[in-house]
């Protein structure tokens, strides 16, 4: 594949300025390549990635008894590749990638935090993941450390985290949460201001830290679909899908056709359903409720009919390994057909009076202005990204049955304020509306699920899906019998989350609800 | 403008009386709850949601009661924005640890007489997530809670029958 061409001379590259590096096979690491690296080498590795114009997709570790193993997933025109080294666990020493990139400093502080791996020239050690739930002296993650922990009787406020300060003539600090105004999720937000003007935002998340990665550990795959239903409430086809998808490669199992495409239909109603909410919410928080409840309305009638087509509002628990749970019959694929066609109609006429909105237009355009320099330096995904010239789509760039072959649009503007960030979303409805009709059409006949067969101790595989903010990935190794040794699902809420801080500044206060809507991280998916 | 006045009257309400699915008495029980609401709360029953350490599923389904379809507010039921407004809260869990003295504090800072509800599998016994290292697991875990509505997450109209139930319950207790 030509695609590959550059994945040979970073090699070449990386031979030539001595890196240790060594390619294994990894079947159910594919279409990823796995290169073991050594642990001295791995920053000057991530500083090859960097020049060779790698996005960094994602970073965990594992306890595998004597070692700690360490993953960096790495992606460049649709080539991923999977970075690993090993420590000992007595000395979990090892270089940053965060020097290189930024989008890999929460990522490694959770580490740090669960694991505890220790990155030695990173620029913020401070706790990420950690509160005071458990002690800087032990590692969830560590296979010593029990599920249950040992908790103090009633846990502590989390307080003595060191904030950034600023100080000077006419600033003030606002601290707003965990506990929010609206009916959201938890979360701190520390805002440095001068007048209405925001100098700096500083986020602090880890509220919702329900021990995901940990309580994973010795489900067998039915319980883990549940599980990973359940990371983000919001994307619980996307995460299914993926942790299913990374399943099914470690155990080599085939999902038949038509469960792949009813996959993509949930998946693509899924996208449908959050960004209708979205737009009205948006609209919303700079008072145009109108098209609140316009937009609201119609996603009420969006997720009433996943429930009559596949028996569930966000079809929850429907995506299973091997398939799907259930299967549409020829009138709830007519219904499905009827109401893209009548939305599609309703939705060019709200459009029309969305777009040429003179309040709309004063609220939301040049509000929250993410430059594309700083969107790729975050590697930032969805329609986050889209926004400010990124185009990356799972779908599209590294397509997974059924997407091979389908016509999708993929929309990307450059502009990067609040107002494109909802034209981005107002397009993608349109282009799932394409593929739902051309995926209900040539929905294939046949089984829609095929029995689950566990693989091998040690076996591993990686799912990729492109959820409603962006590419979600999903490792899984097994145990014996079936169990889960380690999950790991890396919601796109880590990479846009960071951009937020960014592209704040120098906003008013009152903007943040409709900035932070426009990005709508996922706690619970960042959190774990 | 006019476009949106076309839409508008075009539209119409949606807003649908209780549908009669599942529980035929709803209507009846709309009625009552919209009269208990009248008789306990001043006509106005205030609810502050806390997230406890939720998916975020069950968020947006309380969110869908301000839809039009549900349109809560027309029994009186609105969400406040503090605690120290609200009459009740609604409590989505587990109860993340990391969220523990918060939800104790949002207890502390609501106003007596309150009412506590726990939403959703999570909120009424820790579903997926359980008692860990992470997670206190069900609301009553840390909080005095008077009334449970279950579901991954509960529909709008669960929910609204569950805040029904937990008024009925404190109009009887009051009668005792």
């Amino acid at each position: 594949m030509t695609t590959n061409a550059w994945m040979t001379s970073f090699l070449g590259r990386l031979s030539l300025r001595e890196i240790s590096v060594q390619e294994e096979p990894a079947p159910g690491l594919a279409p990823a390549r796995l290169l073991k690296i050594g642990a001295d080498d791995w920053g000057r590795f991530a500083h090859e990635a960097k020049n060779w114009d790698c996005r960094w997709v994602a970073a965990w570790g594992e306890d595998n008894g004597e070692d700690l193993i360490v993953n960096a997933a790495f992606e460049k025109d649709g080539v991923y590749f999977i970075a690993r080294a090993q420590v000992k666990r007595a000395t979990p020493i090892l270089p940053s990638h965060t020097p290189y990139y930024v989008a890999a400093d929460r990522p490694e502080r959770h580490m740090q935090d669960m694991l505890g791996v220790v990155f030695t020239d990173h620029p913020d050690p401070r706790r990420w993941t950690r509160h005071r739930a458990w002690k800087d002296s032990e590692f969830p993650l560590r296979k010593d450390f029990p599920a249950a922990g040992h908790p103090p009787a009633q846990t502590p406020p989390n307080d003595n985290y060191r904030f950034l300060f600023a100080h000077g003539s006419g600033v003030y600090e606002i601290p707003v949460g965990p506990v929010h105004a609206g009916i959201i999720e938890p979360g701190h937000f520390r805002f440095q201001a001068v007048g209405e003007t925001v100098l700096n935002l500083e986020e602090r998340l880890g509220y919702v830290h329900k021990g995901i990665e940990k309580i994973a550990q010795g489900r067998d795959a039915a319980g883990l679909a549940r599980l990973a239903g359940r990371v983000s409430g919001d994307s619980t086809v996307a995460h299914a899908w993926a942790a299913c998808m990374a399943m099914e490669k470690a155990a080599g199992v085939t999902v038949p056709a038509r469960a792949l495409s009813l996959r993509a239909i949930m998946a693509e109603r899924e996208r449908v359903a959050n960004h209708l909410g979205d737009i009205g919410a948006i609209c919303n928080d700079v008072s145009f409720t109108f098209a609140f409840y316009q937009f609201g309305r119609l996603r009420e009638l969006w997720q009433r009919l996943s429930r009559e087509a596949f028996g569930h509002r966000f079809m929850m628990d429907v995506v299973v390994p091997g398939g799907v749970a259930t299967d549409i019959g020829d009138q709830a694929s007519a219904a499905m057909q009827k109401q893209v066609a009548s939305l599609r109609k309703e939705l060019a006429g709200l459009y029309n009076i969305v777009e040429d909105m003179p309040s709309l237009e004063d609220r939301l355009d040049t509000t929250g202005y993410l430059a594309p320099e700083t969107a790729k330096a975050f590697g930032a995904l969805g329609y986050v990204g889209r926004a400010s010239g990124i185009a990356f789509d799972v779908r599209k760039d590294a397509p997974y049955a059924p997407y091979q072959g389908m016509n999708l649009e993929v929309p990307v503007f450059t502009q990067g304020d609040v107002a494109t960030r909802v034209e981005v979303r107002m397009q993608e409805i349109l282009a799932s509306f394409a593929l739902i009709e051309k995926l209900l059409a040539d929905l294939p006949a046949g089984p829609v699920h095929v029995p689950w067969k566990s693989p091998a101790a040690g076996a591993e595989g990686l799912g990729l899906v492109e959820g409603f903010r962006g590419e979600i990935l999903a490792y899984v190794r097994f145990d014996d019998g079936g169990r889960i040794a380690r999950y790991f699902p890396r919601d796109p809420s880590w990479l846009t989350w960071p951009t937020l801080e960014k592209l704040v500044r120098d906003n008013i206060v009152p903007d943040f609800p409709v900035c932070n809507k426009s990005v709508n991280g996922s706690y619970s998916g960042h959190d774990l | 403008m006019l476009r949106i006045l076309n839409k508008i009257q075009r539209i119409g309400i949606v807003t649908e009386r209780l549908p009669k699915i599942e529980e035929p008495a709803l209507e009846e029980i709309g009625a009552q709850l919209k009269n208990r609401i009248g008789e306990l709360f001043g006509g106005s029953l205030a609810i502050r949601e806390v997230d406890a350490g939720s998916c975020n599923g069950c968020e947006l389904e309380i969110q869908a009661l301000n839809n039009p379809y549900y349109g809560i507010e027309r029994f009186g039921v609105h969400f406040v924005a503090s605690p120290r407004h609200a009459d009740m809260l609604l409590v989505t869990g587990p109860v993340s640890r990391h969220m523990e003295a918060a939800l104790r504090r949002t207890y502390d800072a609501t106003p007596e007489p309150k009412l506590v509800i726990a939403v959703g599998e999570c909120g009424a016994n820790g579903g997926e997530f359980g008692v860990s290292y992470a997670s206190c697991g069900a609301v009553s875990n840390v909080i005095p809670v008077d009334a449970v509505i279950r579901g991954c997450p509960p529909t709008p109209l669960d929910l609204m029958r569950g805040i029904l139930e937990a008024i009925g319950k404190l109009q009887q207790n009051k009668h005792k």
